[in-house]
C-alpha cells in the first residue's frame, strides 16, 4: 500500500520506496524503512499532506507520498 | 577585522542556529558574499576567554552534505575544500535535542570530514519538558567530541560553549562513524590515491560532488569521472546506502542515551493550533485577515514617525537656508543631498514594520504553514508552495527574494518565481503609493475601524499579486520543465517568536536599505538637482534678460510672483525639463506631464527615486517658502488648464505604472546573476514595461 492512500489519523510502517532519487531525500529527512509514519492532516485543498515521522512533522505532496510503500 | 580562529556554525534548519549566532556575536556582524555565488555570507566576531578574536560564520541550514538546492551546496564547498578562504578551523555543530537522531545525521557526515568539532545541543530545556532525557556524557564519550548543552532561546549555556570553543584542540577527536569504505572500496581507494588523502569520506564526497569544488583541474575532474565509470559508482544508490548505514550507526550510538517517556503529548499544542490555522475555512480567513492587519499597520503605525521625519527634514532645510551662506553649494547640499536623504530615511518606519511582521511569521513557524496551505493553488499557476516565501519577501524587496528562490529545487518553478517576483509590490513602491494615496484618497474611516487609505493600499498590493499570479500562469505554458519539482519540507512546531531575532532582522534590513539604496538615491538626487538647476546657457540667459526687463517695468508688489514664474520657466528649460519634454508625447496618454516624466526617467534606476525626484523638482520650483512634498504636489497646477496635476485618474495611472514597471537596476542585475543569462532579465524588462504602459493607459483613459 502507498502512503498517499492513507487518510488523516491512519499510520503504517515504511517498507520500501519506488523511486531511488526521491528516496535519498526522504531518508535524509528521517523516512527510513522500518519507521512508523502517521498521516496527520491534509492541506485545506487536499494536497500536500502532513505526516508525523521520526518525532517531527514533515509535509510532502501526494505524488511524493505515493513512492513510499507502507505496511 | 583581524581574526585568530575561524569557526563555522553548521546545522539543520530550525535548530536555533541564527539565534546562537546573534548571541555569540551581538551586533558585531556583517553580511558579505561568497565569491562566485550569491548566498549571503553572515559573519560576526566574538572574543574568546584567552582574548583570541574568533570569526564566526553562519552557514545556511541543511539536512545533509548532499545539496538539494543551490543554497545548500555552499556548506559542502566550504567544509570539504580546505583551501576555501572560509574553511573553518573549528565547527560548532548545532543540533535540536528534541529531534536528535535526524539532526545527528548531518553531524556524522561533517564529523567524517575530519575537522575539529564541538557539538552544541540546543533546546535541551524543551526536550526535558517533552519528556526526552539525554545522557550527554555517555553520548560525548561514544562520539568522541565535546558536547555543550545550551538553550539559545533562554541564553543558557553560552558561556560554557564559549569556554569549550576556547579550549578546543586543533586536531579532530571524533570517533569514526559508520564504515563507509565498504560501500565502494575500489572507487574510494582509487580516489584516495589520486587525492593523496587517508580520509575515506572526503574521497567518497569528492566522487559524488567534485564538480562543486573549484580546487580541481579539468583533468582531475575527468579522472574522477573515469573512476566512477570504471567502478560502476552510482551516486543515488551510494547516497541511499550511506544514509542507511549512518542511521544504523546512530541507532547504536543513541541506544541507552536517549530515553523518551512522554511520547504522545508533546505536539498537542502545535496540533491544536494547526487544526485551526490550516483549517479548510479558517486557515484562509486567518491568512487574509493577517495580511490585512499587516498592511493596515504599515500604514497607520508608521504615520506618526514618518510625519516626524518629514518635518525634521523640512526644518533642517529651513535652518540651512536661513543660516548657511547663500550660494550654489548650499543649494546643492540642501535641495540635492538633504532632500534625497529625507526621501530615504522616511522609508525606515515602514520597512521596519514589514520586516518585523515577516520575521515574526517565519520565526513562529506560521510561514511554513502558509507554504503548506497554498502549494496546491500555487502549483496551478506554475509556481510551488515554496514560491510563497520569495513572493511574500518581495513585498519587502525583490532582490533578496529572488536570491531566496534558490531554495526551490525545480528549475522551472524557480525561473517562474524569479520572473514574477518583481511584480509583487516591494517596499520601494510603498512611498510612491503612500504619497499618491494621501494626495487623492480622503483620510476616512469605514465602519469606524477600516482606514480608507489603508484599504486602497491593500488594493494596490492585491492588484500586484494578481498580476504576478496571472503572468506565472501564462509562463507555465511557455517554459519547458527540465526536471521534476519537490515539496518535502519540515513543519516546525509553533514557537513564540524570539524578539531579539526580530530586532536583529529589522535592524539589518533597515541598515542594508539605507546604505545600499541610499547610495543610488543620493547620487540620483544630486544628478537630478544639477539637471534641474542648469540648462543650455543661451536659454537661461534669455530667461534672465526677459525677467529683468519685466521687473523694471513693474512695481515691487508683483516681484514675488515674478520670481516664481521665472524659476518655473527655468526648470522647464533645464536639462531635466528638456528630457521630460522629450518623452512627454509618449506619456501624455497616461495622464502624465513632463515633470512626472522626469520622475519616470530617474525611477528607471530605482523606483524609490520617485519621491526624491518630486521633492527635488518641487523644491527647485518653490517660491522661497518651505513646505512638505505633499503640500507642494497638491498645489501643483497644470498651466494650460488650470486644474490640479494630481487628479485621481493621474494618481491611479501612476500607481499602476509603478506597480508593474521594472524600474530597478538591482533587480535586473540579480536576475542576470541568478539565471546566468541576459535572456531572462531582458524578457522581464520588456514584459513588465509593456504591462505597465498598457495598464496605466487603460486606467487613465477610463477614469479621466
Amino acid at each position: 500500500m502507498k502512503l498517499s492512500q492513507l487518510n488523516p489519523g491512519e499510520s503504517g510502517t515504511i517498507i520500501a520506496f519506488t523511486d531511488l532519487e526521491m528516496s535519498v531525500k526522504l531518508m535524509e529527512m528521517g523516512c527510513l524503512p522500518g519507521e512508523i509514519v502517521e498521516v496527520e492532516r491534509f492541506a485545506p485543498l487536499g494536497d500536500p499532506i502532513a505526516i508525523r515521522v521520526a518525532g517531527y512533522q514533515l509535509c510532502l505532496r501526494k505524488s511524493e507520498a505515493s513512492i513510499i510503500i507502507i505496511q | 577585522m583581524a581574526k585568530d580562529i575561524k569557526i563555522a556554525l553548521v546545522g539543520n534548519p530550525n535548530t536555533g542556529k541564527s539565534t546562537l549566532f546573534n548571541l555569540l556575536t551581538g551586533l558585531n556582524q556583517k553580511i558579505g558574499n561568497f565569491p562566485g555565488i550569491t548566498v549571503d555570507k553572515k559573519i560576526g566576531y566574538c572574543r574568546l576567554a584567552d582574548n583570541r578574536q574568533a570569526e564566526i560564520i553562519d552557514l545556511p541550514g541543511t539536512y545533509s552534505l548532499y545539496p538539494k538546492s543551490k543554497d545548500e551546496s555552499i556548506v559542502f564547498q566550504i567544509l570539504a575544500d580546505s583551501s576555501n578562504p572560509s574553511h573553518p578551523d573549528l565547527i560548532v555543530l548545532v543540533v535540536d535535542a528534541t529531534n536528535l537522531r535526524r539532526n545527528l545525521l548531518l553531524y556524522t557526515q561533517v564529523a567524517d570530514l575530519g575537522i575539529p568539532l564541538v557539538l552544541a545541543m540546543n533546546m535541551t530545556d524543551m526536550a526535558k519538558n517533552e519528556g526526552i532525557d539525554i545522557n550527554i556524557d555517555k553520548l560525548a564519550l561514544r562520539l568522541g567530541v565535546q558536547i555543550v548543552s545550551i538553550s539559545a532561546r533562554k541564553n543558557l549555556g553560552i558561556q560554557e560553549l564559549k569556554a569549550a570553543l576556547n579550549y578546543a584542540g586543533t586536531i579532530a577527536t571524533q570517533a569514526e562513524g559508520a564504515d563507509l569504505r565498504v560501500l565502494a572500496p575500489d572507487a574510494i581507494d582509487l580516489a584516495k590515491a589520486k587525492l593523496n588523502t587517508t580520509n575515506n569520506y572526503f574521497a567518497l564526497q569528492v566522487l559524488h560532488q567534485h564538480e562543486y569544488l573549484q580546487l580541481f583541474s579539468e583533468s582531475q575532474h575527468n579522472a574522477f569521472e573515469q573512476i566512477k565509470k570504471d567502478c560502476e559508482f552510482e551516486s543515488s544508490k551510494q547516497q541511499a546506502a550511506e544514509t542507511i548505514a549512518r542511521y544504523r550507526y546512530l541507532g547504536t550510538v543513541l541506544s541507552g542515551v536517549v530515553t523518551d517517556t512522554g511520547a504522545k503529548k508533546k505536539f498537542a499544542f502545535s496540533d491544536r493550533l494547526d487544526s485551526i490555522l490550516t483549517n479548510k475555512f479558517w486557515g484562509f480567513i486567518i491568512f487574509i485577515a493577517l495580511l490585512f492587519f499587516i498592511f493596515n499597520s504599515i500604514f497607520s503605525w508608521s504615520s506618526y514617525p514618518m510625519d516626524m521625519i518629514e518635518y525634521a527634514f523640512v526644518w533642517l532645510a529651513e535652518m540651512g537656508h536661513q543660516f548657511l551662506p547663500k550660494g550654489l553649494l548650499t543649494d546643492l547640499l540642501l535641495d540635492g543631498v538633504v532632500a534625497g536623504l529625507g526621501g530615504i530615511i522616511i522609508f525606515i518606519p515602514q520597512i521596519a514594520i514589514l520586516f518585523a511582521f515577516i520575521s515574526v511569521l517565519e520565526d513562529t513557524g506560521y510561514m511554513a504553514r502558509v507554504t503548506f496551505m497554498l502549494d496546491k493553488v500555487m502549483r496551478k499557476f506554475g509556481l510551488s508552495g515554496k514560491s510563497v516565501v520569495p513572493m511574500i519577501g518581495s513585498l519587502a524587496c525583490a532582490v533578496p527574494s529572488i536570491m531566496s528562490a534558490r531554495n526551490i529545487e525545480s528549475w522551472k518553478d524557480r525561473i517562474i518565481t524569479i520572473m514574477v517576483a518583481p511584480l509583487v509590490s516591494c517596499s520601494a513602491r510603498l512611498p510612491v503609493y503612500t504619497l499618491l494615496i494621501s494626495l487623492v484618497v480622503p483620510e476616512r474611516m469605514i465602519w469606524g475601524i477600516i482606514n480608507l487609505q489603508g484599504l486602497t493600499l491593500m488594493g494596490m498590493y492585491l492588484i500586484s499579486i494578481l498580476a504576478a499570479v496571472a503572468v506565472a500562469f501564462v509562463m507555465k505554458f511557455l517554459i519547458k520543465a527540465k526536471e521534476r519539482s519537490y515539496f518535502i519540507m519540515e513543519l516546525p512546531v509553533y514557537r513564540m517568536p524570539r524578539w531579539s531575532n526580530v530586532l536583529y532582522t529589522v535592524y539589518e534590513k533597515a541598515k542594508t536599505f539605507v546604505f545600499e539604496a541610499g547610495k543610488v538615491i543620493i547620487a540620483i538626487s544630486i544628478i537630478l538637482w544639477v539637471l534641474a538647476s542648469f540648462g543650455p546657457s543661451n536659454k537661461f540667459e534669455a530667461i534672465d534678460r526677459k525677467y529683468a526687463a519685466i521687473e523694471l517695468q513693474k512695481d515691487s508688489v508683483q516681484i514675488t510672483t515674478l520670481e516664481r514664474d521665472k524659476s518655473a520657466e527655468k526648470l522647464e528649460n533645464s536639462y531635466a525639463g528638456i528630457l521630460g519634454h522629450f518623452i512627454e508625447p509618449g506619456i501624455r496618454p497616461l495622464g502624465y506631464d513632463w515633470k512626472i516624466g522626469i520622475a519616470l526617467i530617474t525611477s528607471f534606476a530605482a523606483r524609490e527615486a520617485f519621491v526624491g525626484t518630486m521633492a527635488t523638482i518641487y523644491s527647485v520650483d518653490n517660491d522661497g517658502e518651505v513646505a512638505t512634498i505633499r503640500d507642494k504636489m497638491r498645489g501643483a497646477v497644470n498651466p494650460e488648464t488650470g486644474l490640479p496635476v494630481f487628479t485621481f485618474a493621474t494618481a491611479f495611472s501612476l500607481m499602476l505604472f509603478y506597480a508593474f514597471a521594472m524600474q530597478c537596476m538591482s533587480t535586473v542585475a540579480v536576475v542576470y546573476r541568478e539565471t546566468k543569462s541576459w535572456k531572462w532579465p531582458v524578457i522581464q524588462l520588456v514584459y513588465m514595461t509593456a504591462l505597465a504602459y498598457i495598464a496605466s493607459l487603460i486606467a487613465y483613459q477610463l477614469l479621466k
